[in-house]
């Protein structure tokens, strides 16, 4: 006769006091499977901890945000948003779906052109653009957005003897209501600048303006905030056009779009408060068609969605290392994976399943990484099933930052997987090993040797 | 290990304590255990009892155990 599942002996007090009518306990059903693939056989053949993404989340999420604009708008175009994950698979999943590049860095824009973007299809932003990366923009005609009066400087210096004119987009920063104002980036709209910036790159003639562009915040919970965002950058174009006559081609509304992970400290999970792409399709796009313009002088639509695009594409699939008791008698369940490849457990109070069947008691605990720091805290308190060593569980909504914000810190980076179109699994990126960490370390001849 | 004598426990897993007015919540194991615990059976023999029904190993059920006595006197439900 088989023996019966165990199950560790709990107990718990029952208090008659205030109750939260929305319940403590969030786990009911174990999470098995993803797409279909059994997780226990994904972390048997490639290991624990593991990153697994879901190609098909991804299309439908890609596809689910652009209807939602282009049936409001008629000239959208996406960017795909490299930092948020720049994994080159993910990147091409995106490109296959009509999305341009959208980077931040040297490093990001040469990814972009060898995953094989036109480079009049790469959106060059960020406060650090090198000389020599300028330069190289300028000559693959790439959108090169300015952030501050040193490198519109710069880029006229550089347009001096060119025969095109390079194209380029300001970065623009504004008072939405929201706070914080993310005033570091970009010339401001509020104090004049911005419109300053404008005047001086059409001035000098050597500079062909052809878009303005705002990313006014980051998870943005208030789709009125983009309308704000997008009247008022309507109104530098439409002066743009009208005082220097210099029509915008685009407007780039950037990025923010929340995913529906739940941000620390919010009394409701982020699922029941998100709004829906759609509203803030609603809110920049009516903004835009009602401002004035002809409808064949529409500027087209940039936006750079990265997470919401792909959050909840992604899964972390962890193993328990231990159990112990606190001082003072919680419960403490030690994973495998912790902030070094979970960066985003800083912010989120990320959804955490089983993935083998369990009771109904639960206990509430805290979920601490493998890391020995104490900042390695997963999850401060969440109420789970007990689970024993060796059981397996699934962290959802992890696509977005962290697989571009991990920290090879103490131990090296798991495997990513990606799971295709026909539930097929692809490693993306192979886990590290000792060799390739100290593929780029040198050690000095008189260092090499020691006696103990 | 000795449950408090006045200690009322109930096979689905409810416990009460007449003196301190606090209930609790166990699950199925917990349960079993603090039953046979009432019954006056030493620890060795629940242990036994419960390796040989249950798919666990006895260096697990010995750490679990700790754990669990350690919450039963935290609880103030174990004599003295």
């Amino acid at each position: 006769m088989s023996k019966l599942k165990y199950e560790g002996p709990v107990i718990k007090k029952m208090n008659a006091g205030l109750m939260n009518k929305f319940g403590t306990r969030t786990e009911y059903q174990p999470v098995k499977h993803i797409e279909g693939v059994a997780v226990k056989d994904m972390i048997a053949k490639y290991g624990s901890p593991l990153f697994v993404l879901s190609e098909r989340q991804m299309r439908n999420n890609y596809q689910a945000a652009l209807r939602a604009f282009k049936t409001r708008y008629p000239k959208v175009q996406f960017a795909w948003s490299y930092k948020t994950h720049y994994n080159n698979a993910v990147c091409n999943v995106y490109h296959q779906e009509g999305s341009w590049a959208e980077v931040v860095s040297g490093f990001e824009y040469h990814k972009a052109l060898k995953n094989g973007v036109p480079g009049n299809k790469i959106i060059f932003n960020g406060p650090d653009k090198s000389i020599d990366e300028l330069n190289e923009a300028i000559k693959n005609d790439s959108l090169i957005h300015i952030d501050h009066f040193d490198e519109l400087y710069a880029l006229i210096e550089l347009s001096d003897n060119l025969s095109k004119k390079p194209r380029v987009a300001i970065r623009v920063n504004m008072d939405t209501g929201i706070y914080p104002m993310w005033d570091r980036f970009g010339f401001n709209y509020e104090n004049g600048t911005a419109w300053n910036a404008i005047t001086k790159i059409v001035a000098s003639g050597k500079l062909n303006l052809v878009g303005l562009h705002c990313h006014i915040g980051t998870y943005m919970l208030a789709p009125w905030a983009y309308a704000i965002a997008a009247s008022k950058l309507c109104d530098l174009a439409w002066h743009s056009k009208n005082q220097l006559n210099n029509p915008i081609q685009y407007l780039d509304l950037g990025g923010g779009f929340p995913s529906a992970n739940t941000l620390k400290g919010a009394y409701l999970p982020g699922s029941d408060t998100v709004p829906h792409i759609e509203e803030f399709a609603e809110a920049i796009s009516s903004t835009i068609i009602s401002y004035g313009f002809k409808p064949d002088e529409l500027p087209l639509l940039i936006l750079e969605s990265g997470r919401a695009l792909i959050d909840d594409a992604g899964y972390l699939l962890g193993s328990v290392l231990a159990n112990k008791r606190l001082s003072d008698g919680r419960r403490a369940t030690i994973m495998d994976f912790g902030v070094n490849i979970l960066f985003t457990s800083f912010w989120y109070d990320h959804k955490i399943s089983p993935a083998q069947d369990f009771t109904h008691h639960s206990e509430d605990q805290v979920l601490y990484g493998p890391l020995c720091m104490n900042i390695d805290v997963v999850r401060e308190s969440v109420n789970l099933p007990v689970l024993n060593k060796g059981d397996q569980v699934v962290v959802h909504k992890v696509g977005a930052y962290n697989m571009t914000q991990w920290m090879q810190f103490i131990a090296m980076r798991p495997n990513v997987i990606m799971i295709d179109m026909k539930g097929e699994n692809h490693v993306i990126r192979q886990k590290e090993t000792l060799q390739y960490m100290e593929m780029l370390e040198e050690t000095p001849q008189h260092l090499k040797d020691f006696k103990l | 290990m000795k449950l408090k004598k006045n200690i009322a426990t109930s096979e689905s897993g409810f416990v009460f304590n007449p003196s301190s007015g606090d209930s609790f919540s166990l699950n199925t194991i917990g349960a079993e255990i603090l039953l046979q615990m009432k019954e006056s059976k030493s620890s060795e023999e629940i242990k036994k009892d419960i390796l040989n029904r249950y798919d666990v190993d006895k260096s697990l059920l010995e750490k679990d155990w700790d754990d669990f006595m350690s919450q039963l006197r935290d609880n103030n439900l174990l004599e003295f």
